[in-house]
């Protein structure tokens, strides 16, 4: 009886297979439970362009007859939610952008169809800052995602509809995409966990392009656990993507129970200067005391050039961004300008109305800096810089296994405050950024709060560590609750 | 100002984005800022460093050359703002 699983939105993934299992509720309860919650909230946050309400029901149904008949995969009826970034054949897929506002893929991205064929439930496409270009989901051209924890609040971004839905308890998972930072640290501005993955650990086919060398697909979920669940089956080489890595896939589900137990972990010196909000300091504090009394060792570490990480990533992902989005053309798909006067001004048109303002000094940026005459200065320049990072990070993990600190600097901030100076905006990924640049896993964890906002304990891992990182932050789950908070109104 | 407004017409010219008149001084504001910003990256000693073009530094892989793909004109042109008997229409090119 659908009235007896009044509570089907706060269960976990984990939580939820379970109860599927065990024939507590059905793949369709369970899928109209969560429709239902979108219908009710989702007009005071704005994180779907679009509910696959339909499609979901009969994909439920599907799923609850082949359970009878007991044919059951990893995901069998268990719901999610796509960043409106990944290619859905038959669906609206916009990257929130104009450009893209009709655009019907003709085929799955790797990470759909993965996921599909494991028997997930597609509620629905998120909101997203346009073409990914944002750390407050503001450049989303249809409109501004808005925080759980106070609508007032930006909730971070890129994958800003994702967090706030994941946050609301209006879906158990959602998948990201993290550039910069656009999957961990709207999970630390909303309460959530946010996985992203080594480059090439999860194939980029089928997901929007924004910078090729730094563009990694990932999850965000109440718990590492269900991260882990989702990984174990988006995870793996593919063929159609030309860096994805063929390296083996382990059981994330199962290396969970790693205790922290003599795990060396690295604080960075530089993590703590002026830039942190105290407050947020001392939330991140508290859990790595947390995880020291378990039985880690705390070792200081030094990132020398964390300070150029933001200028390097300003420079190489506008380059490839600039390069990628040159696809937009007016003419073989997305948004075409009325009445040019000739072919040039038909792509100089389509793309002055298609693309936001953010996007425009994007590309522009990428352009400058790959300019003849300019090149050298800056695009080869920071791919040298980007090289002493990631150095950086090498000499790091000598002595430590994983690093541990703040995953934004602030609490979320107000919807409209750093709309005027890009810089500021960019800022806000000084902590996440490194990882991109260097290619490494990381993972934003729930710890505690400031101000009644949700604050994120980031942990970064060598190249394909992210069991490690995701059983520290398990382990880190089993002794606080933080993520079992609910914001006020989505009870 | 780093960057002049004839400067970044030319940047936008191309880059292929038209830029309405008043959008002007935001872009050049805003741009040169940016490019004021990353100029940090000057200061950094790299004489000897190779530049690093991919995470992993992996080589790009190669891959038998074999057809893989089928025809699905139909269907890609599905999302074409103007097509005709299987082309892309554009504005006249050649008078």
């Amino acid at each position: 009886m659908a009235g007896q699983q009044h509570d089907l939105h706060t269960q976990t993934l984990a939580e939820l297979a379970k109860g599927l299992s065990d024939g507590t509720f059905s793949a369709r309860e369970l899928t109209e439970a969560l429709l239902s919650r979108i219908d009710e909230h989702d007009a005071s946050l704005n994180a779907f362009i679009s509910v696959t309400a339909d499609w979901a029901l009969a994909r439920a149904d599907d799923s609850d007859a082949a359970r009878s008949k007991g044919k059951v995969s990893a995901l069998s009826g268990l719901p999610i939610i796509y960043k409106d970034i990944f290619c859905t054949s038959g669906v609206l897929t916009t990257c929130g952008s104009r450009i893209l506002e009709n655009f019907v893929s003709p085929y799955d991205a790797t990470v759909v169809e993965r996921l599909s064929a494991a028997g997930a439930v597609m509620l629905g496409k998120t909101n997203m800052d346009e073409f990914a270009m944002g750390s407050s989901n503001e450049t989303s051209y249809f409109g501004p995602v808005k925080n759980p924890w106070n609508t007032e609040c930006i909730p971070g971004g890129s994958s800003g509809g994702s967090a706030a839905a994941v946050a609301a308890r209006l879906s158990p998972a959602a998948t990201g995409t993290d550039t910069g930072g656009s999957i961990r640290q709207p999970a630390a501005l909303t309460g959530t966990v946010g996985l992203k993955p080594t480059y090439g650990r999860v194939s980029r086919y089928g997901m929007v392009a924004f910078a090729s060398s730094l563009d990694q697909a990932g999850v965000i979920t109440r718990t590492a656990e269900d991260a882990a669940m989702l990984l174990s089956v988006m995870a793996g080489f593919d063929e159609r993507d030309s860096t994805s890595v063929d390296h083996p896939v382990p059981d994330y589900v199962g290396g969970l129970g790693a205790s922290p137990k003599g795990l060396k972990i690295g604080i960075v010196r530089q993590h703590f200067d002026a830039g942190l909000d105290a407050q947020c300091g001392a939330r991140v504090k508290e859990a790595l005391s947390a995880l020291e009394q378990q039985g880690a060792k705390l070792i200081e570490v030094d990132l020398p050039n964390l300070d150029l990480s933001v200028p390097t990533y300003y420079v190489v992902a506008p380059a490839e961004c600039s390069s990628n989005l040159s696809r937009f053309d007016g003419v073989r798909f997305g948004h075409r300008a009325e009445g040019a006067k000739d072919l040039l001004d038909l792509y100089c048109r389509s793309r002055g109305e298609g693309f936001g303002a953010e996007v425009k000094r994007r590309i522009m940026t990428g352009t400058y800096v790959l300019s003849a005459g300019y090149y050298d200065a800056y695009y080869l320049k920071a791919q040298k810089v980007r090289q002493l990072i990631s150095q950086d990070f090498k000499n790091a993990f000598a002595s430590v296994d994983v690093i541990a600190g703040p995953t934004a600097p602030t609490p979320a901030f107000k919807l409209g405050d750093k709309t005027d100076d890009p810089i500021t905006m960019y800022l806000n990924d000084i902590y996440t950024i490194g990882a991109n640049l260097a290619g490494l896993p990381g993972i934003s964890v729930p710890c505690g709060f400031v101000d009644e906002l949700p604050v994120g304990l980031q942990l970064v891992g060598p190249h394909f560590a992210e069991g490690a990182i995701l059983a520290c932050a398990h382990q880190y789950q089993q002794l606080t609750d933080w993520h079992q908070r609910v914001p006020e109104a989505y009870q | 100002m780093s960057l002049s407004k004839e400067q970044v017409q030319h940047i936008a010219t191309l880059a292929r984005l038209h830029l309405e008149e008043e959008q002007f001084d935001d872009v050049v504001a805003k741009l040169s800022s940016i490019v004021d910003f990353v100029d940090q990256l000057q200061k950094a000693p790299t004489d000897d460093v190779v530049p690093m073009a991919h995470p992993l530094n992996q080589a790009q892989r190669l891959r038998p050359d074999v057809v893989t793909e089928t025809d699905e004109r139909d269907a890609i042109q599905a999302n074409a703002p103007s097509v005709s008997d299987g082309f892309y229409l554009v504005p006249k090119v050649i008078e």
